[in-house]
């Protein structure tokens, strides 16, 4: 009976294994599937790409399209631009956050909560729904066409974020570690820099892939103040092949797949720390 | 003892204030920019005629596309953010379960959310192309159309379209909150329910989904205002076209304002989305249990 049983339930549990994993990979190829066809696409030649019906694989595999593509376009230009801009709003976020986070997640001070209050309200704001604002400053600044206003743009709306969860990286790493480090003379930048810092490293690298991702992949801020090619990043100056007579779709998604293969394996790396850091100060 | 207090009275300021400086300059000034424009008379040139009143508003609710837009946005946020929590519930189910290639699958999940949603919509719009798409092409092969289908030849359909893709967008992020809420579940919870001798079904609806609703109220507010000011998706597939016809209110202030060159009416229509805007921001703080002494 009881080897009945078990066999039974054995069965039940292989069957379902299956459904499972045909579910799982269901799902892993929907989810894939418009990065499967960028790929397709972006090697498929000029006149394979009009044909009707449309082929599944390519005929020829054009890789050179990969070469091509760099002369095609100022794809340089806007890498470096993406790269330039990015790298520099990260870095800058990393500056102000970190002092910032570390006093809040170490102190009790008036207006400390008014400030918690305006990082979280600040979090929730987007570029998109105040561009008519950032647009007038930029002028007024005379920073049209310029990588500092990118800079400063991304920088200050990535604040928020990073500020909350290094806060709470700093305020779970126990004060009696650095108060050791204080009676050993060394002072409170070099207890920071020197022991806390270490030890938040995974905070540190949650907030860098984030913010850097976010100003990766930028879109409407970029596209309403950059109009000159040498100052737009990937996801404009990209775009930009769209409205143009004869789209040229391999071009594009070869262009596209340089921009998504590196984030997507920065954010591969962060994967444990991925809804941590997107409901950032709402769930504790 | 006393130095370490010592060390402690040093003010916030120097810690805190360079990051508030550049969020006020970048965030709350462009905030207060912005309302200030709404209530200004501006040419096409961005030369400002001083005070305009309300006159800004009264042109924005004569806009005859604006009922038609308020009520796609309507539809368009309500209509993503249930769905998308429809879907991710039960894909969250899936991922939890061990399996061959679970590893894998998650990580797919990952790429539409680290892509750039731009790119992710061009790939889209190239999927439905009603000439060279390959959507065309597996339903021609399956026998399930018999001409080339115009996917976005239709308000209707490419409205629909732009939801799906929305959805598409959303749901990796809200399947990773769920999943984060599964594995704190715990299987001793989930075993304790069996020997009770629950059914799947009743398990889930009485045990697990209860236990799932904080961090599912947290990503449908997060979605709410996502969607809400959902912009690159309209704009790469359709731009809010034919006409204003797959329009929301955010695409609707962009094209008045860099498109009809008139910025005060739109900060006008982009005030009242940022009211909307705060109105979802207090919610989420309801939410979150936002307190002050938190």
């Amino acid at each position: 009976m009881t080897t009945l049983l078990t066999k039974k339930s054995r069965k039940k549990i292989t069957g379902r294994k299956v459904t499972l994993t045909i579910s799982g990979w269901t799902i892993a190829l929907i989810f894939l599937a418009p990065y499967i066809e960028m790929m397709i696409t972006s090697v498929k030649s000029k006149a394979e790409i009009l044909t009707i019906p449309t082929t599944y694989l390519p005929q020829h595999w054009t890789w050179s399209n990969y070469i091509t593509i760099w002369k095609q376009l100022p794809l340089a230009q806007y890498l470096r631009t993406s790269i330039v801009v990015s790298l520099s709003a990260t870095v800058l976020v990393l500056l102000l956050a970190i002092p910032a986070a570390y006093y809040v997640g170490r102190n009790r001070f008036k207006g400390r909560n008014a400030f918690l209050l305006l990082v979280l309200v600040t979090q929730m704001f987007s570029p998109t729904s105040l561009i008519i604002g950032i647009f007038r400053e930029i002028i007024r600044f005379h920073l049209v066409n310029t990588w500092m206003a990118l800079i400063l743009v991304y920088a200050a709306f990535n604040m928020a974020f990073s500020i909350w969860i290094l806060s709470s990286f700093f305020a779970s790493i126990p004060v009696e570690i650095e108060e050791a480090a204080w009676i050993d003379g060394a002072t409170r930048m070099q207890a920071l820099r020197q022991i806390i810092l270490p030890i938040a490293l995974p905070g540190l690298v949650t907030a860098f892939i984030f913010t850097f991702i976010s100003a990766w992949n930028e879109f409407v801020i970029a596209l309403t103040i950059e109009s000159s090619p040498a100052h737009q990043p990937l996801t404009v100056g990209l775009e930009s092949l769209i409205g143009q007579y004869q789209v040229q779709w391999q071009y594009l998604f070869a262009g596209s797949l340089i921009a998504i293969v590196p984030v997507v394996i920065l954010f591969a790396m962060i994967e444990k720390y991925l809804v941590s850091g997107l409901t950032a100060g709402s769930v504790k | 003892m006393t130095t370490v207090r010592k060390r402690y009275r040093v003010g916030a300021l120097p810690w805190i204030g360079p990051a508030m400086a550049v969020i006020f300059l970048m965030v709350l000034y462009p905030a207060f920019e912005m309302i200030k424009t709404s209530f200004m008379s501006i040419d096409p040139t961005g030369t400002s005629h001083g005070f305009a009143g309300l006159s800004n508003y009264r042109t924005l609710f004569r806009n005859p596309n604006l009922t038609a837009v308020l009520e796609r946005t309507v539809i368009w946020t309500i209509s993503i953010v249930v769905l998308t929590v429809l879907i991710s519930l039960p894909v969250a189910q899936i991922l939890h379960a061990k399996f061959p290639g679970r590893r894998f699958v998650r990580y797919a999940l990952i790429v539409p959310w680290a892509a750039s949603v731009v790119m992710t919509s061009t790939s889209w719009l190239w999927i439905l192309n009603g000439y060279y798409g390959v959507l065309n092409r597996i339903l021609l092969s399956l026998g399930l159309i018999q001409d080339q289908k115009q996917f976005l030849g239709s308000q209707t359909q490419s409205f629909t379209w732009l939801i799906v893709v929305a959805i598409f967008v959303s749901v990796p992020f809200t399947t990773y909150v769920v999943l984060a809420g599964l594995t704190t579940i715990g299987e001793d919870i989930l075993e304790a329910s069996t020997v009770d001798g629950a059914s799947g079904w009743q398990r889930y609806k009485n045990i697990i989904f209860p236990l799932l609703r904080p961090a599912l109220l947290i990503s449908m507010v997060i979605n709410l205002i996502n969607v809400f000011n959902s912009f690159p998706i309209i704009w790469v597939m359709t731009t809010g076209g034919p006409g204003y016809s797959t329009d929301t209110t955010t695409t609707l202030a962009y094209k008045i304002s860099f498109r009809n060159a008139d910025i005060a009416q739109s900060a006008s229509m982009a005030t009242i989305n940022f009211g909307i805007i705060l109105l979802f921001i207090v919610l989420f703080l309801k939410v979150s249990r936002w307190r002050d002494d938190s």
